[in-house]
């Protein structure tokens, strides 16, 4: 499979800050590619490199086979972008933007058909100023399709939506990937990562920290469910060693995150041994094991940044 | 021949269209273009138009023998707004120019001025020359007055130029330096540099706005002042017209400039301003620049706006050509040049 992207020891500065420390990443053609992690692990800083727009201070950077350095407009009319948070022009309507942005390509989509994908039609001639955030972020995303990208970079796409919109922009972008588009997707929601990208790079303080399909991260886990609880006194390393079935266990803030094969066999296990220890039960609860629980695993601190 | 422009005008032509669109769609930026420089001539005309009524000066005749005679005399010059008063009183009434005069009721006329005041020495002699006629003194001479009011001479005049050049002033500033801050914060110039955009359609776009607004709100102030002010457009239009476009064209470049790095519109707001109110004060907007001693001039003149306005107003009230005005213009037009092309060196899209 050809690659999309080939980056080689990344690392970018600002000053003395170091935002990206040697990255390595390949994404093939056709990919959905998810750079997750938490609010300044690097995400945007190494996605706008990769977009031309800065220059990195060391490393190599190859993006559709080409270097940015020479063939910038080249590239340029082959990638279609959504920046974080961008909002175009308040007095114009969503399809003047999506005319403007189709004029800067030589090829490209009709800017109705556009607005058809992401669910626009009827806001069309709606103030961008009028619209709501998840319309936006539509408008966005029909601004990088408009020039009919060979990739797609969307960063943070949902950040900032309230949930419903959150949902309704996934379908849109998840229909958008199905077609087999390339895409690199930056995000710091876990679930958005497992149910677009075909494989996920986990980023934390400018590092790769694990690469893999969604369900291979999980299955590092080792365990399929997580156990979380509170108690008080608190437990300790030693007073939970050897519950069965539990695979890994790892203490974030006052609490414990159990990660087990069997939820239903545990739970009883972990009662008996708060009682053996006098310790009483202050919060518990049980979900389906997800990347933030890979991340929890591997940083020992929560994607939201409360650790 | 198809109705949509060539391919390769075609991101050019949109740009300048969303310019136009966002511009006239924003109520408050029409007003201060188009509305507040109207109503500012407009008030400011009629405030200094001196008109054919001017107000009458108030003097005062004190009491004596004579106090009720010269009160006669002196009230059939519709000019004069005479009272009968007290010494004392009268004394009092000069603290704040209620009156300007006051003449004795005595038989020798006897006359109190503040020396300082304007109008003071005039009416002195035009109160004593009612006195001495009505005694019975004759003219030597037969006198005979016409009065002239010259279009290009009144204070309108005056101000109609200035108001144009300040109008050109503030709109290039805040159109291009205030716009493209405003973009830069909202990443709109991010999202645009990552586009195969040619970055010269962008800057182009603003200032091919520039002058279509130019044009409008020239055209506004003088469909204005023409027809109510009856203001005289004496001169070249060629020359106004080529004045106007480097006069916008320079004050586009120093608003570049002060936008060419900064991310906040409070900082940019502060910098143009910076650059403007020196000009509104001493360029000769509302007052003649020449007021100011002749230490302050070397500054003065080469100011921007003070070459616009004086260039404007050779033009419009004393029928200036092209080669009267050249100088202004080529200085204009370079300052643009330098202005713009350090403007561009220093862009920051990011």
């Amino acid at each position: 499979m050809p690659l999309a992207i080939e980056v080689r020891g990344l690392i970018h500065k600002y000053g003395d800050v170091t935002a990206v420390n040697g990255i390595d990443l390949d994404v093939a053609e056709g990919e959905c590619f998810g750079l997750l992690g938490p609010n300044g692990a690097g995400k945007t800083t190494t996605v706008e490199i990769l977009e031309g727009l800065l220059e990195p201070t060391a490393g190599l950077v190859r993006v559709l086979g080409q270097a940015w350095n020479g063939n910038a407009n080249a590239l340029r009319q082959r990638l279609g972008i959504a920046l974080q948070e961008t909002t175009l022009a308040d007095r114009l309507t969503v399809r003047e933007i999506v005319v403007l942005f189709r004029s800067f390509h030589e090829r490209g989509v009709a800017p109705d058909a556009v607005l058809a994908t992401v669910g626009l039609v009827d806001k069309k001639d709606e103030w961008v100023m009028k619209l709501s955030g998840g319309q936006k972020q539509r408008l966005a995303i029909a601004c990088a399709l408009v020039g009919d990208p060979d990739l797609l970079f969307l960063d943070e796409p949902t950040t900032g939506l309230d949930p419903q919109a959150r949902r309704d922009l996934w379908e849109v972008v998840g229909n958008v990937v199905r077609r087999g588009k390339t895409c690199v997707l930056t995000t710091h929601y876990m679930e958005e990562a497992e149910r677009l990208c075909n494989r996920v790079a986990i980023v934390d303080k400018g590092k790769i920290i694990a690469l893999g399909t969604p369900s291979e991260l999980i299955g590092r886990l080792g365990g399929s469910q997580v156990l979380e609880f509170g108690s008080t006194p608190e437990m300790t390393a030693t007073t939970l060693e050897g519950l069965p079935g539990v695979r890994e266990a790892r203490q974030v803030l006052d609490r414990w995150r159990l990660t087990v094969d069997a939820a239903h066999e545990a739970v009883p296990a972990l009662l008996e041994r708060l009682g053996q220890n006098g310790a009483q039960l202050t919060a518990l609860s049980t979900h389906q094991a997800s990347l933030d629980d890979v991340f929890v695993l591997l940083t020992g601190r929560t994607l939201r940044g409360d650790a | 021949m198809s109705p949509t422009p060539p391919r390769i005008w075609k991101p050019l032509w949109e740009l300048v269209l969303a310019r136009l669109r966002e511009f006239f769609r924003e109520p408050t930026a029409i007003f201060w273009t188009y509305g507040f420089p109207t109503v500012l001539a407009l008030a400011l005309g009629i405030a200094f138009s001196g008109g054919t009524d001017p107000k009458a000066i108030p003097i005062a005749v004190l009491d004596g023998p004579r106090q009720a005679a010269r009160v006669e005399t002196l009230r059939q010059d519709p000019g004069l707004s005479v009272v009968s008063l007290r010494e004392d009183e009268a004394r009092r009434r000069f603290e704040g120019a209620k009156i300007v005069l006051a003449v004795s009721g005595d038989d020798e006329a006897r006359y109190l001025f503040d020396p300082t005041h304007p109008e003071a020495d005039a009416t002195r002699r035009r109160v004593d020359d009612l006195l001495q006629r009505a005694a019975g003194r004759q003219d030597a001479i037969a006198t005979r007055s016409d009065l002239v009011q010259a279009p290009g001479s009144r204070y309108i005049d005056f101000l109609v130029p200035g108001l144009i050049g300040m109008n050109i002033m503030s709109s290039s500033m805040w159109g291009i330096g205030y716009a493209l801050v405003e973009a830069r914060k909202r990443k709109l110039l991010k999202r645009l540099a990552a586009t195969p955009m040619k970055r010269s359609h962008f800057l182009g776009s603003f200032l091919i706005a520039r002058m279509v607004f130019l044009a409008t709100e020239v055209a506004a102030i003088l469909a204005f002042a023409v027809p109510v002010f009856d203001v005289r457009f004496q001169g070249s239009i060629l020359a106004a017209a080529l004045l106007c476009v480097a006069g916008a064209v320079a004050f586009a470049g120093l608003g570049l400039l002060a936008s060419s790095r900064t991310t906040s519109t409070e900082t940019v707001s502060g910098l143009m301003n910076l650059i403007m109110l020196p000009m509104f004060v001493l360029s000769g907007v509302f007052f003649s620049a020449s007021h100011f001693p002749d230490w302050m001039q070397a500054f003065i003149r080469p100011l921007p706006l003070t070459m616009l306005n004086d260039g404007l107003r050779a033009v419009i009230n004393e029928g200036a050509g092209v080669g009267d005005v050249a100088l202004p213009i080529v200085a204009l037009a370079g300052g643009a040049l330098v202005t713009l092309a350090v403007g561009l060196r220093w862009f920051k899209w990011t």
